[in-house]
């Protein structure tokens, strides 16, 4: 399992963080808020992150993608976390593009694999029915019907789901509401009849949805990989997307946390820089310290993602811990930043509340530490 | 590893049966105790590849270390560094064949965390440096053969440019030790002191006056070296592998456990929160090796791990405390398994992991200033 970057990775890394520091620094970001764009994403930059490949990173090349692993795509979303990039990256390559690739039938990813690398579609991923992660809870419907099934039920928390022209619906097959097993996923159209998005405009800035769906009549077809998933095939799923995500949330500390230092070395109090303070030094010293321990973390997992020989129960075991680990150091770091940033941390006209908001609608995102530390020591056998 | 089972060599070497002695002359043979060091010198002459394709093997046969010591972990890795080829050959395969056991002579009752004041003198006379002062928390001296020792040659510069490493035997005469006894009940540390100690000039190492560079780069030897303490926890282990108290969570569930998992729901939590601390610093010193291999030796992050190790190991043992409950806190006697004791007198000694080898808070202080780049403390601003 190695934990530092091979030369592939290394370019990969370096060209997407000038790409992200020249095209898609945080002012794209306060843009869109400013505007109250829908979209919640510049397509001017998301047309360049599609030519740059970044579609079709972890997709492979029968499909139309790269095949660069989730390695390499862990190291795009660190760098879009650096500077906070609001685009489809998440929803629809890291979610949509996995569920399809990992549970699609052959005709599914034929279809629908080379149009997300195309950027072609986009998606949403709709799974939380409760304020809280809890994938079990699943009471939408899908009941069998004719050649197909007709769904009922509401989700929230759906990112993207404001701009998705397909939406992946996780809905209950068999079974009851608390069940693991039982569950589905189905592929519906945003536009069709019962299918209804209300925009929620969160913290982040980013588009961000709750469904309902009424009624909605779906074919066979629209049944991903035609049968019910089991409980570990959809974590397998969401833990990638935990690691995805973990990798995005330690670019965006790194970089609250760079600016912090930076801070530190250029304001002066009392006479002297405030970074002197060893009130302040000890602190960043503590970051620091969780932050390599966060960067080991991540590493460590998206390796073993693509390492054929690990099982689910070792990839669900390194997901919570890595989310766990950022979901923490993330709220630390956050917090300092603004904090040791002073007044100035907390007007609107200064970028580090930008990194606070967004690291919080990441904590939530796919479990929260309190979920996955749980569900650590469980899978630990305690 | 059982404390009464480590092999630390010297001329009063204990062995706790024959195998272990036999381990450590095959071993020794080989140079494998000391993989990577230059087979000139008696070392292995691995590469770090190669020495980490032995450590994975030694580990798969669960074969126990066959030497343990600060010749190894400390003075070795200076000495070939700063030493000169006298020295070398002449200290180097005692070290790998476990032969003469060392201490280091680094605190001084007034010199702790502040360690350049040190006042400890050495002064020349003919081709011998008498030396005079004392010594505290020197570890095991009073098993030592050799130490290594921090002295001033300068009382006329800024204190880090007076201080000389030099070497000699503390069977020498003007040399005495006297155990400390600790919170924990147990003895590894001592005050020595030296009364006119006669030592050869020539068992100084490096420059005169230039030995603060090699304290501190044998500081960073050591800080790797105790940061270990914090990865023991990953692998579950705190000494055998079958006691019910091997690992914390085996303790908490042996201790609390109810249907499958610890009934505490908070303790709970906490446990998992250090575990996957645990599970997230064994990646990191992984990494930190992965990332040394063209470099020389540790570098800074190597005060990162210390601090974070030692915190981890203090945290272990508060948590087995609270899992095991009232039986872990018996001191002796009646009425407490063998290992319950044990655990009690384990969390005493862990209270000096972060105290010893550098405080955190010294750590904490080189990673701002060094790693992170932070202003000196109080410094002006300069405009």
């Amino acid at each position: 399992m190695p934990l530092v970057l091979n030369e592939d990775q290394q370019m990969l890394q370096d060209a997407a963080k000038s790409f992200c520091l020249q095209h898609a620094p945080v002012d794209v970001l306060r843009r869109l808020r400013d505007e109250d764009d829908p979209r919640g994403f510049d397509p001017d930059i998301w047309a360049q992150m599609i030519e740059l490949g970044w579609t079709g990173m972890a997709v492979p090349e029968s499909y139309g993608g790269f095949d660069f692993g989730y390695g390499g795509l862990g190291v795009v979303l660190e760098q879009t976390g650096r500077t906070l990039v609001s685009s489809p990256l998440i929803a629809t390559v890291l979610l949509g593009a996995t569920a399809i690739s990992k549970l699609g039938t052959e005709a599914q990813k034929a279809e629908l694999l080379p149009k997300i690398v195309a950027g072609e579609l986009l998606l949403a991923f709709a799974v939380d029915e409760l304020p809280v992660h809890k994938p079990t809870h699943i009471a939408t419907t899908a009941v069998k019907q004719d050649s197909g099934y007709v769904l009922n039920g509401s989700k929230t928390f759906v990112l993207d789901a404001p701009v998705a022209e397909k939406i992946l619906v996780v809905a209950r097959t068999s079974g009851d509401t608390d069940d693991a097993a039982g569950r589905s996923l189905f592929m519906v159209e945003a536009d069709q009849t019962g299918v209804n998005v209300t925009r929620t405009k969160m913290v982040d800035s980013r588009s961000c949805g709750k469904l309902t769906l009424e009624d909605v009549v779906v074919t066979e077809g629209s049944h991903l990989g035609a049968q019910e998933v089991s409980d570990a095939s959809l974590n397998a799923i969401l833990d990638i997307a935990r690691v995805g995500l973990s990798a995005e949330m330690l670019g965006s500390a790194l970089e609250a946390f760079e600016r912090i230092l930076e801070y530190l070395k250029q304001r002066e109090q009392f006479g002297v820089l405030i970074g002197s303070f060893q009130a302040l030094q000890h602190r960043a010293a503590i970051m620091y310290s969780e932050l390599e321990l966060c960067r080991s973390a991540v590493r460590g997992a998206l390796s073993a993602l693509d390492d054929q020989d690990k099982t689910d129960l070792d990839i669900a075991r390194l997901a919570s811990m890595t989310k766990a680990k950022l979901c923490e150091t993330a709220e630390l770091v956050s917090n300092e930043a603004v904090q040791m940033h002073g007044g100035i941390g907390m007007t609107d006209e200064f970028d580090i509340g930008f990194y606070l908001k967004r690291a919080r609608v990441a904590q939530q995102f796919l479990g929260d530490v309190n979920f996955h530390r749980n569900r650590y020591a469980s899978l630990c056998g305690f | 590893m059982v404390q009464d089972e480590i092999v630390w060599g010297g001329r009063n070497a204990e062995f706790k049966n024959p195998e272990s002695k036999l381990w450590l002359e095959r071993m020794a043979a080989k140079g494998w105790t000391c993989p990577t060091w230059p087979q000139e010198y008696g070392g292995g002459g691995l590469s770090k590849e190669e020495s980490i394709v032995l450590n994975q093997e030694l580990a798969r046969i669960n074969a126990r270390p066959a030497l343990t010591s600060f010749g190894i972990s400390m003075l070795g890795p200076v000495l070939l560094q700063y030493g000169n080829h006298e020295q070398k050959a002449e200290h180097i395969p005692k070290i790998v064949r476990g032969e003469i056991r060392w201490c280091q002579g680094y605190s001084e009752p007034g010199s702790g965390s502040d360690l350049a004041s040190l006042k400890t003198r050495a002064e020349l006379e003919g081709d011998h440096y008498i030396i005079n002062g004392s010594k505290v928390w020197t570890s095991y001296a009073d098993k030592a053969d050799w130490i290594f020792c921090l002295v001033r040659t300068d009382f006329e510069v800024p204190k880090h440019s007076g201080i000389s490493f030099i070497l000699f035997d503390m069977a020498s005469d003007g040399v005495s030790t006297k155990p400390i006894q600790l919170i924990s009940g147990s003895s590894p540390f001592c005050e020595t002191f030296f009364d006119d100690v006669r030592v050869p000039a020539s068992n100084l190492v490096g420059q005169l006056n230039d030995g603060w560079t090699i304290a501190k780069r044998l500081l960073q030897h050591e800080r790797t070296m105790i940061s270990g303490f914090g990865l023991a926890g990953s692998q579950g282990d705190r000494g055998g592998t079958t006691s019910t108290t091997a690992s914390l969570e085996k303790a908490a569930m042996h201790y609390r456990g109810d249907d499958g998992q610890i009934s505490d729901p908070v303790l709970r939590d906490r446990i998992a929160q250090f575990k996957i601390d645990s599970e997230v610093f064994a990646l990191t010193s992984q990494r930190s090796v992965e990332e040394s291999k063209q470099a020389q030796g540790p570098n800074a992050t190597s005060s990162m791990l210390k601090y974070y190790g030692c915190e981890l190991n203090k945290r272990r043992y508060e948590l087995l405390l609270q899992a095991i409950g009232s039986q872990s806190l018996g001191w002796e006697g009646d009425g407490f398994s063998d290992d319950e004791l044990q655990i009690a007198r384990e969390w005493l000694r862990s209270k000096a992991n972060s105290i010893e080898g550098g405080t955190a808070e010294v750590q904490l202080n080189i990673v701002a200033k060094r790693v992170l780049g932070l202003p000196d403390m109080l410094s002006l601003v300069s405009k």
